[in-house]
């Protein structure tokens, strides 16, 4: 099966109903996207397929077809994404386990909705559990982000 | 060899004074922080063990505490560079290898807990730091044929005059320099870095996915275990069929360990797949019978005789209660939690020849590392536990018995491959070592001025200390943590009768620290008994503290420090109403008001003021930080949290049922921080106490209503 990761092409030789998420971390070794439920029910594994945010631990590779895939370790292929440099201005991670699916879903956020308000932050954030609580500075990195990439989106 | 499974001899010969010395830590913190200046003077740290400096200049700051979230790599870095003076663009952090170097200076084992990492480690980073700068100036006075005196470090450079040396040029020599025997700190009024914010240094590796957790664990030939355990507490195989498991494609073994059958695959997939074709049957053993109904039923008949145990007495509680102008009474249910980390649990284990390599995230390497001694018959020291990211802990990851480690262990051992061990969220939710049940009936006299004057506590409850290599720290039949926050509570203190009695049934189901241990019950029953108080003494809640705590400054000190903040006493938003809570835990004072509505029954927290006088912080940032984590980990378990049992099977399997706080339910959260020159004390969980307490104080002015059982339902 063919699997465009990133910008680039792979080869796998996996059953189609393996989730993407096993995919990318045990055939790929791109570990940055996290397991965290195994039933879309926490956001740990959020990655973009195509243009959307997908949670990955419950998408059957079979089901990604030609989009193309994108993961943290993709997210910005020069320096920080605006999201990512965001939450280290807020100082938002702790433990750190959920924030490559928060970050992923706020830049996934970010590109549909440039300017969200906090009822648009609440409504693609909640989704996404932090153990750790840091809700509070997840808001805030997103509005400043959106601050920065407002122009350019 | 105890029911919980590790042996006592090992866990001994691992470390030579962990029970005496984990007796005065997790439980009596307040000794622990005395031990300081009252002690004979240590000697000092070897620098090497803590310190590398590259000839390039790079400085490698290695960690004797494990990052989990609260917040050590910045931290601890902070206080050595208050005494050496780093560039820190060339600064790397590591954790460090097991070894009884990096023992915890209270506990005496390698681990992380108990809200210590900062007040443990205080004075032996600084002196790690001073230490160095000492060394590296010396050289370079040498090297330049200068005085000492003419010497100055800065940002990564020895500077004399114009000449100016790295510490990398300058670290060889150093290091061949004969060590002080002394050091001399800087005094706190020439800090620069303690007590100032700094941001988290590990946070480009965690935004970027490069930060590597215990699951991201990858090398040739490792292979991923996920192990079939009973569903019963107690439960064990009576009978498996590995066969249908082997079929499926990846699958490479299926060995049978003491917690269950193990699946060792090629990858996660195929060993989930592997798992769920297994054919076993289990023996429920004690566990099959356990009911949350039936047990808070039984707690409660239990609560009606004598205590096993006199945790604290004093007077004569009978004819106080007979002679008082008002008795309130109240009984309180509280349930089992998990500790549900974000990262579930996992440890990877390669065993070869001399040699058994693990690799996890772990609050209790000394430990572990007797126990894979003990399974693979190697000496501890040929057991090398490289720690990782933890992706969350709360307690977590620091079971006296070291299950997920020795599972692990168990299963590379048995299969004779390199394997990870994976528990998937299922496992975990279901997996035990909870956060005990508890019932608390609670009988309070007060004089016709309000004042307590007889206090009667029972608690029934979990021991998780007793028959673990920890049941040293049980003191006289008493479990402290099962009762801190009560019997050790500013209010009883002055209360001339009172007594406080445990009953500590035995149970099949596992059970643990959870973040804030004992004051994760005790500081929602105190709390909310004094709201009652104040309201039966017709009293404002702030104002029946402020008299209850008049003796106890650093109470008041938050309390007066988030009250003020939160304007207490001024009205609050339309349709909001405050409650107030504030309780010492871990040696620091944490006051908390919440203002909550409520809507058909729905509670909703809208914005939270904490205070918290943690002695000196040394990175307010970090403790800002740790106090919204607090609120937010206590909030999950006041507004949703309960594992409950139905014919021994736990009810709740993922975060579905098992719901923790989403960020649409996030109130705004203001941490305030009373300014401080005692030595550092603690932070990770002091917050989690006050805050169900402050809520239910708030639902009851809203409403009217006493919510005396958490979660907390208004239904």
């Amino acid at each position: 099966m063919r699997l465009r990761v990133n910008g680039q092409d792979h080869d796998v030789d996996v059953p189609e109903d393996m989730p993407l998420l096993w995919v990318l971390r045990d055939v790929l070794s791109l570990t940055g996207t996290k397991f965290g439920c195994g039933m879309a029910q926490c956001g740990a594994c959020t990655v973009h397929v195509g243009d959307g945010p997908a949670r990955s631990c419950v998408l059957p590779i079979g089901a990604v077809g030609d989009r193309a895939v994108t993961t943290i370790e993709g997210l910005s292929s020069g320096g920080l994404h605006p999201v990512q440099q965001a939450w280290i201005d807020e100082d938002v991670v702790q433990c750190g386990y959920c924030q490559p699916g928060q970050v992923m879903a706020a830049a996934a956020l970010l590109k549909a909705k440039p300017r969200p308000t906090d009822a648009d932050i609440d409504a693609a954030l909640s989704a996404n559990l932090c153990r750790c609580g840091t809700y509070q500075r997840i808001r805030a990195a997103v509005h400043r982000a959106a601050g920065q990439t407002g122009g350019r989106s | 060899m105890s029911a919980t499974g590790i042996s006592r001899r090992t866990f001994l010969r691992a470390s030579a004074e962990a029970a005496g010395a984990l007796t005065i830590a997790f439980y009596a913190g307040p000794l622990a922080a005395q031990e300081g200046p009252a002690a004979a003077p240590k000697p000092l740290p070897d620098p090497n063990a803590f310190l590398r400096i590259a000839p390039d200049g790079t400085v490698t700051v290695v960690l004797s505490h494990a990052e989990m979230g609260q917040g050590m790599w910045t931290g601890l870095v902070m206080l050595l560079a208050e005494e050496l003076d780093l560039d820190w663009s060339k600064l790397q952090v590591e954790h460090a290898p097991v070894a009884a170097v990096y023992a915890h200076p209270f506990f005496g084992i390698q681990m992380t807990g108990g809200s210590t990492s900062i007040a443990s480690e205080f004075d032996r980073y600084r002196q790690v730091g001073a230490l160095a700068r000492t060394l590296l100036v010396q050289a370079a006075a040498q090297k330049w044929g200068v005085p000492v005196a003419d010497c100055r470090a800065v940002k990564g450079e020895v500077i004399a005059g114009s000449r100016r040396a790295s510490y990398g040029e300058l670290a060889a020599a150093a290091a061949a320099l004969p060590r002080p025997a002394t050091v001399t700190l800087k005094p706190r009024s020439s800090w620069t870095v303690i007590g100032t914010p700094h941001k988290r240094l590990d946070s480009r590796a965690k935004v970027t996915g490069q930060a590597g957790f215990g699951m991201d664990v990858h090398f040739p030939g490792l292979h991923t275990a996920l192990v079939a355990r009973s569903p019963y507490f107690g439960g064990k195989v009576k009978r498996v069929d590995g066969a249908p498991a082997l079929k499926v494609p990846g699958v490479r073994a299926v060995v049978q360990v003491p917690s269950g059958v193990a699946v060792v695959a090629d990858n996660f997939w195929a060993a989930k797949l592997g798992r769920a074709a297994l054919d076993v049957e289990w023996d429920p053993g004690d566990g099959g019978a356990i009911d949350t109904t039936e047990l808070a039923r039984s707690y409660r008949a239990l609560a009606g005789q004598p205590g096993a145990v006199k945790a604290k007495a004093a007077g004569d509680i009978a004819a106080a209660m007979k002679t008082a102008a008002h008795v309130v009474e109240a009984e309180y249910d509280l349930p089992y939690l998990a500790h549900a980390p974000m990262e579930p649990l996992n440890c990877t284990v390669r065993i070869t020849a001399g040699k058994c390599e693990i690799w996890t995230g772990t609050q209790l390497q000394t430990v572990d590392q007797g126990t894979a001694a003990e399974i693979t018959g190697l000496k501890p020291e040929q057991v090398e536990i490289h720690t990782q990211f933890l992706g969350g802990g709360f307690g977590r990851r620091a079971t006296p018995t070291s299950d997920f480690v020795r599972e692990a262990v168990q299963v590379a051992k048995a299969a004779n491959l390199p394997v990870k061990t994976v528990w998937t969220r299922e496992d975990d939710i279901h997996g035990g070592y909870y956060r005990p049940q508890f019932f608390h009936k609670v009988k309070v006299g007060l004089d016709a001025q309000g004042a307590p004057v007889a206090w009667q506590h029972m608690l029934v409850g979990q021991s998780f200390l007793i028959g673990t290599p920890f049941e040293g720290m049980v003191k006289n039949g008493v479990d402290p943590t099962a009762v801190e926050g009560v019997f050790d509570s500013a209010y009883l203190a002055d209360v001339p009768n009172h007594l406080v009695e445990h009953h500590a049934p035995r149970s099949p189901v596992t059970t643990l620290w959870w973040r804030s241990v004992g004051h994760s019950h005790t500081g929602f029953v105190m709390e909310t008994m004094i709201d009652e108080l104040a309201k039966a003494a017709g009293q404002d809640p702030l104002a029946y503290r402020r008299v209850r705590l008049a003796k106890h400054a650093r109470h008041l000190g938050a309390l007066e420090l988030a009250t003020a903040k939160a304007g207490w006493g001024t009205p609050p938003p339309r349709g909001r109403f405050r409650g107030l809570a504030v309780h010492e835990s871990f040696n620091s004072y944490v006051a908390q008001v919440a203002e909550v509505s409520v809507d058909a029954g729905r509670i909703r927290v809208h914005r939270v003021v904490c205070a918290i006088d943690c002695g000196t912080a040394v990175n307010p940032a970090g403790v800002a930080a740790q106090l919204e984590s607090a609120v937010v980990f206590g909030l999950s378990a006041a507004l949703h949290g309960e594992i409950t049992f139905r014919e021994g099977r736990v009810q709740q399997s993922n975060f579905h049922d098992y719901p923790p706080l989403r960020l649409h339910e996030m109130p705004v959260v203001e941490v305030h921080i009373v300014p401080s020159t005692e030595k550092p004390s603690g932070v990770g969980e002091p917050g989690v106490p006050p805050i169900a307490p402050a809520v239910a104080n708030a639902v009851f002015a809203a409403t009217g209503k006493r919510l005396r059982r958490l979660p907390l339902r208004l239904a």
